[in-house]
C-alpha cells in the first residue's frame, strides 16, 4: 500500500528522472557523438559495455540480500552504476542504473520498480553530474590519469550514496510503516549500511581499472568476491533466526515450570522493545533489549519450587530466596557475548525509583535504563495475564496503575513512552489461560505483581 | 589401554608458551624461520638497483594492514584474508606501468614476514596473542607461491596474452590455497586431536568460500595495479574491508550461538536438576569422544549442542531428582526425559538434528532396529561416566566407571567405550 503524498513523490521521482535522460539523450543526438569520451583510450563498444554493465547490475540486484532486519535489504547494484560513470559517462550510467526497472525480486508491484529505476538511474545521473564537475576523464582509465580520476571517482561515489539514500528516505517518510519498499536501510543499521555502499562503491572504479587489460570480463572477476561476501551475509541472517529461534525454544522450557506465567518473557521482551522503539534506543540496543527481556526471568529456576508454590506468607529466608533471582539469572547468563546493558537490565529489573527495590537499592537514575524498561513492561504483563489467585485486570487499570506507581515504582519517563507506544501499537493480550490440569505447575505468588506485593509475616 | 594409565592430570593453571607447543607447530615455526633468515640473507646480498622499494612498501603495507585486520573464524581459527591478498599479488606480480618486478622470491619472503612482524605488533601491544602460528602458515604458503611464480616471471610471463597469465596466476593461487589449507589442517588435527584426514575436509570445507573471494581478490589486484599503478590498492581496501566484516559477523553471531546454548543449558545446574558443571563436562567428553571416531565438524557442533542441552527435558519435571543423576532413574523415565528434552529443542524448528541426538540418548546401543544415532551413544557414554565419576579426578573411580559400561556392551556401544576410555586418561583439550 502506497499513501497518496508517496504516490505524488513516485511520480515526481519518474518523471525528473524521464525527463533529464530524454533531455542528455537529445543533447548527445544534436551534438553529434553519443558516447562522450574524453579520456585517451575510448571504450572500444561502447553498447557492447553498456550491456555488460546492465547484465553485472541486475545480476547484483537479483538476490539483495537481507541484512539485520526484514526490512533492510542491500544491494551492491552500484558497482555496475559507478563503473559505467567512469567508462561511459552520466548518460550511460543513468541507463545503466535504469535497467532496475526490468529486476525481478519478489512481491515488486509497478510502482516500486518504477521508483527504484528512476532512483538507480538519477543516483547514475547524480554521480556522472559530480565525476565530469571534478574534471574526471570518462573513458578507459591509465596510470597516467588515474590520480586525478581517483578524486573525481571518490566525488562521484559520495554524490551516488547521498542520492539514493536520500530518495530512499524521502519515500520512506511519506510512507511509514508500510512496508513494501526494499533498500529502506535508513531506519536500521544505519552506518553500517553506508559504510558497506560507500566501500563497493570503490568497485566501480576496480572494474573500470580492469577493463583496460581484460574488457568486460572484469565484470564476472568482481561478481566473485561481492558474492563470496553476500553468501557470508546470508549465512549471517541464517544463523541470526536460528539464534532468535533457539532461545525462544529454550526460555519457553524455562517457564514451563510454572504454569501462569508462560510466555511472559515473550511478552515482557516485546514490550521492552516497543518502548525501546518510542525512546529511540538505537538498533543494536532495542536488539540487547529484546533478549534481555526475554531472560530476565530465567533466575526464578533458582527458587525452590516449594517457595514459588507455597500458599500463604513467605517468612524472610523464602521471601529472600525470591529477591535473589535476579542476581541468578545474571549468573546464568554472564558468559554470553551480550551487551553489557542487557546483563545490568536482568539484575536490577526489581530496583524501584525510590530505592526501595531488590537487590542492591539503587533509586533513580542509579538504576540502569535497561532495567527501568523491563521493570514497567514487566509490571504490565503481569498485571495484564490470569494467576492462580485472580482474573487479569484490564489493559486501561494496568495502565493506570503503572501511571499511580510513576514516580515512586517506575521511572516517570518510560512509563509515558509505554502508554505512547501501546496508542500507537495495541497490545494483544494473550489467550485467557484455562484452569491447568497439573495443579503442580501452579504458583501462587507473583513477585512482578504491583497490585500484590510480597509481605513477610513477622515471626 | 589398562587402568593404571587412566589418570586424569590437573591442568596447570598457565603454561609456559614453549610448554604448549607440539611438534606439529614447531617444525612449522622452524621452516619459517629458515625462510625469513634466509630471505633477509639474500635481500642484504641484492643489489638496492633491483629492489622496487614502492611496490615493496605499498604491498608490506597491505599485507600489515590485513595482518592489523584479523579474521577470526568459526571453531576459533584466525585468518587474516587482507594480508593473503597483499603478499599473494605481491608475490605474483608481473609487471607494472613504472618501475622494475624483477625482484626474486626472496624478496617476497622478506617483505611478507615484515609486513606480518610490523601488522603483528599492535595485537601483542594490546596484550592479544601474536598469532604466530596462523603467520608461520601464511608465510610458508606464500613462499611455495613465490618460489613457483617468479621464475615464471623471468621467463617474460608480461608477454603473454592475458588469457594465459591469467590461469596462470590462478592456477598457482590454487596450489598455495592448498599448501596453506593443509599446513592449517595438520596444526589443527595436533591440536584437537583429530584425525588429519578429518581435519583436512573440515578445513576445505570452512576455508573454500573465503579462498575464492582471496583469489579473486589477487586477481583483481594484479590486474588493476598492472595498469593503474600502485594507487589500485587503495581503491581495493574498501570492497575487502566490506566483504570482511560480513564475514566477521557471520563468525560472530556463530560465537554468540554457542555461548548462549552453553549458558542456558546451564538453566537445569541453577535450578538444582543436575549436579553442577554437569553438562559443560559431558559435552567436553562427548565432543573428543566424537572427534576421536572421526565425526566431521558441523556433526560435532550437533553433537556439543545436544550434549550441552541434554537433560532440558528436566526442567518439565516436578521435582529434580536426587543428585540430579539420571543413570539412577527407570529406563522409562529416561526416555520420558529424553523425549521432553527433544521436544524443547524441536521448538526451535532450527536443531533437528540436535534434537534427534537428544531424543535417544537413553536408548541401548544394541537391541533396537534402527541403532540410535552415533551422537546419542556418545552422549549416553559421556552421560553415564559423568554421572559415575563426576568432577573427581579419582583414577580407580574413573576406572571403575569405564570398566562397568564395558560390561554391559547391550547398553553402550563398545568403540564408543574404548575412545571415552581414551579420552578420559588424557586431558581434554580446551582449545576447541
Amino acid at each position: 500500500m502506497v499513501s497518496r503524498a508517496a504516490r505524488v513523490y513516485i511520480f515526481l521521482v519518474v518523471s525528473l528522472a524521464a525527463v533529464l535522460v530524454a533531455f542528455l539523450v537529445y543533447q548527445a543526438a544534436m551534438s553529434g557523438h553519443v558516447w562522450m569520451q574524453t579520456a585517451h583510450l575510448p571504450v572500444p563498444h561502447p553498447l557492447a559495455a553498456l550491456i555488460t554493465l546492465q547484465i553485472l547490475f541486475l545480476v547484483c540486484d537479483s538476490g539483495t540480500t537481507p541484512m539485520t532486519s526484514r526490512q533492510t535489504r542491500w544491494s551492491p547494484g552500484s558497482s555496475a552504476t559507478l563503473a559505467a560513470v567512469v567508462l561511459l559517462g552520466p548518460l550511460f550510467a543513468a541507463l545503466t542504473g535504469a535497467i532496475a526497472l526490468l529486476s525481478l525480486p519478489r512481491h515488486l508491484q509497478l510502482a516500486g520498480r518504477l521508483f527504484n529505476a528512476a532512483m538507480y538511474a538519477l543516483s547514475g545521473l547524480a554521480a556522472g553530474g559530480a565525476y565530469i564537475a571534478c574534471h574526471g576523464l570518462v573513458g578507459l582509465p591509465d596510470s597516467g590519469n588515474f590520480q586525478g580520476i581517483l578524486l573525481a571517482f571518490a566525488a562521484a561515489a559520495v554524490a551516488h550514496v547521498i542520492a539514493n539514500h536520500g530518495l530512499i528516505w524521502g519515500v520512506h517518510r511519506l510512507n511509514r510503516g508500510r512496508g513494501m519498499w526494499r533498500s529502506d536501510g535508513l531506519e536500521s543499521s544505519r552506518a553500517l549500511l553506508l559504510a558497506s555502499d560507500l566501500g563497493y562503491a570503490c568497485l566501480g572504479l576496480v572494474i573500470a581499472s580492469l577493463w583496460a587489460s581484460m574488457g568486460g570480463f572484469a565484470a564476472p572477476l568482481v561478481l566473485v568476491p561481492l558474492f563470496v561476501a553476500r553468501w557470508a551475509m546470508g549465512q549471517f541472517t541464517e544463523q541470526q533466526r536460528a539464534y532468535a529461534a533457539t532461545m525462544n525454544a529454550l526460555c519457553q522450557a524455562v517457564e514451563t515450570k510454572d504454569y501462569y506465567t508462560r510466555g511472559h518473557g515473550d511478552r515482557v521482551s516485546r514490550g521492552a522493545v516497543m518502548i525501546a522503539r518510542q525512546i529511540r534506543m538505537s538498533t543494536e540496543r532495542t536488539e540487547a533489549i529484546k533478549f534481555a527481556g526475554m531472560l530476565h526471568d530465567v533466575g526464578k529456576l533458582g527458587v525452590p519450587t516449594q517457595v514459588l508454590q507455597k500458599t500463604g506468607k513467605l517468612n524472610e529466608d523464602e521471601l529472600a530466596a525470591i529477591q535473589l533471582h535476579p542476581m541468578r539469572g545474571l549468573e546464568i547468563v554472564r558468559d554470553i557475548g551480550f551487551l553489557f546493558e542487557a546483563l545490568n537490565g536482568i539484575m536490577h529489573h526489581h530496583e524501584r525509583i525510590d530505592g526501595r527495590g531488590y537487590p542492591m537499592g539503587l533509586a533513580g537514575h542509579e538504576i540502569p535504563e535497561f532495567a527501568r524498561v523491563i521493570a514497567v513492561a514487566d509490571a504490565f504483563d503481569s498485571m495484564t495475564t490470569t494467576r492462580s489467585y485472580r482474573e487479569a485486570k484490564s489493559i486501561e487499570f494496568a495502565l493506570g496503575e503503572l501511571r499511580r506507581g510513576a514516580g515512586t515504582q517506575f521511572d516517570p519517563v518510560v512509563v509515558e513512552a509505554f502508554i505512547a507506544a501501546i496508542e500507537k501499537q495495541p497490545w494483544q493480550l494473550p489467550a485467557p489461560a484455562a484452569k491447568p490440569a497439573d495443579p503442580a505447575t501452579v504458583t501462587v505468588k507473583d513477585h512482578d505483581d504491583p497490585t500484590a506485593p510480597l509481605r513477610v509475616v513477622e515471626p | 589401554m589398562t587402568g593404571g594409565t587412566i589418570v586424569r592430570r590437573a591442568a596447570p593453571a598457565r603454561m609456559a608458551y614453549w610448554q604448549a607447543l607440539d611438534s606439529g607447530r614447531i617444525l612449522l615455526m622452524a621452516a619459517a624461520a629458515m625462510l625469513v633468515v634466509a630471505a633477509f640473507a639474500g635481500v642484504v646480498a641484492l643489489h638496492p638497483a633491483h629492489v622496487n622499494f614502492q611496490a615493496a612498501l605499498a604491498f608490506g603495507g597491505l599485507i600489515a594492514f590485513g595482518e592489523l585486520f584479523r579474521l577470526a573464524l568459526p571453531g576459533g581459527r584466525e585468518a587474516a584474508p587482507i594480508a593473503m591478498v597483499g603478499a599473494m599479488a605481491y608475490a605474483m606480480l608481473f609487471f607494472l606501468p613504472s618501475g622494475d618486478v624483477s625482484y626474486d622470491a626472496l624478496m617476497v619472503v622478506a617483505v611478507a614476514a615484515v609486513g606480518m612482524a610490523v601488522g603483528a605488533l599492535p595485537h601483542i601491544a594490546a596484550g592479544r596473542s601474536a598469532g604466530l602460528t596462523g603467520m608461520c602458515t601464511r608465510l610458508v604458503a606464500v613462499s611455495c607461491v613465490a618460489f613457483i611464480f617468479r621464475p615464471i616471471v623471468s621467463a617474460g610471463i608480461g608477454h603473454m596474452s592475458w588469457e594465459f597469465q591469467f590461469s596462470v596466476v590462478a592456477l598457482v593461487f590454487f596450489v598455495g590455497w592448498l599448501v596453506d589449507t593443509l599446513v592449517g589442517a595438520l596444526i589443527r588435527a595436533d591440536d584437537v586431536g583429530a584425525r588429519f584426514s578429518v581435519a583436512m575436509r573440515d578445513e576445505m570445507r570452512l576455508q573454500w568460500p573465503l579462498g575464492l573471494a582471496v583469489g579473486a581478490s589477487v586477481l583483481i589486484a594484479i590486474f588493476g595495479v598492472m595498469r593503474m599503478g600502485l594507487l589500485e590498492l587503495a581503491v581495493f581496501i574498501g570492497p575487502l574491508l566490506v566483504t570482511q566484516l560480513a564475514f566477521r559477523r557471520y563468525a560472530g553471531i556463530r560465537a554468540t550461538y554457542l555461548q548462549t546454548v552453553r549458558s542456558l543449558a546451564r538453566v537445569t545446574e541453577v535450578a538444582g536438576y543436575v549436579e553442577a558443571g554437569h553438562s559443560r563436562r559431558v559435552s567436553r567428553l562427548a565432543v573428543a569422544v566424537g572427534r576421536g571416531l572421526g565425526l566431521a565438524e558441523p556433526e560435532l557442533l550437533a553433537l556439543e549442542y545436544a550434549a550441552l542441552m541434554h537433560d532440558i527435558g528436566q526442567l518439565s519435571l516436578r521435582d529434580p531428582i536426587p543428585g540430579g543423576a539420571t543413570l539412577l532413574v527407570s529406563p522409562a523415565d529416561q526416555e520420558r526425559i529424553a523425549e521432553l528434552g527433544a521436544e524443547v529443542i524441536r521448538t526451535a524448528r532450527v536443531l533437528d538434528d540436535v534434537a534427534e541426538l537428544v531424543r535417544y540418548q537413553s536408548r541401548p546401543a544394541r537391541g533396537h532396529v534402527p541403532p540410535p544415532p552415533l551422537g546419542s551413544m556418545i552422549i549416553k557414554a559421556a552421560n553415564a561416566f559423568d554421572d559415575m565419576v563426576g568432577s573427581s579426578t579419582d583414577r580407580n573411580r574413573s576406572a571403575a566407571a569405564l570398566e562397568q559400561m564395558r560390561l554391559s556392551p547391550v547398553e553402550y556401544d563398545a568403540g564408543v567405550v574404548a575412545v571415552l576410555a581414551e579420552v578420559a586418561g588424557r586431558r581434554v583439550p580446551s582449545r576447541l
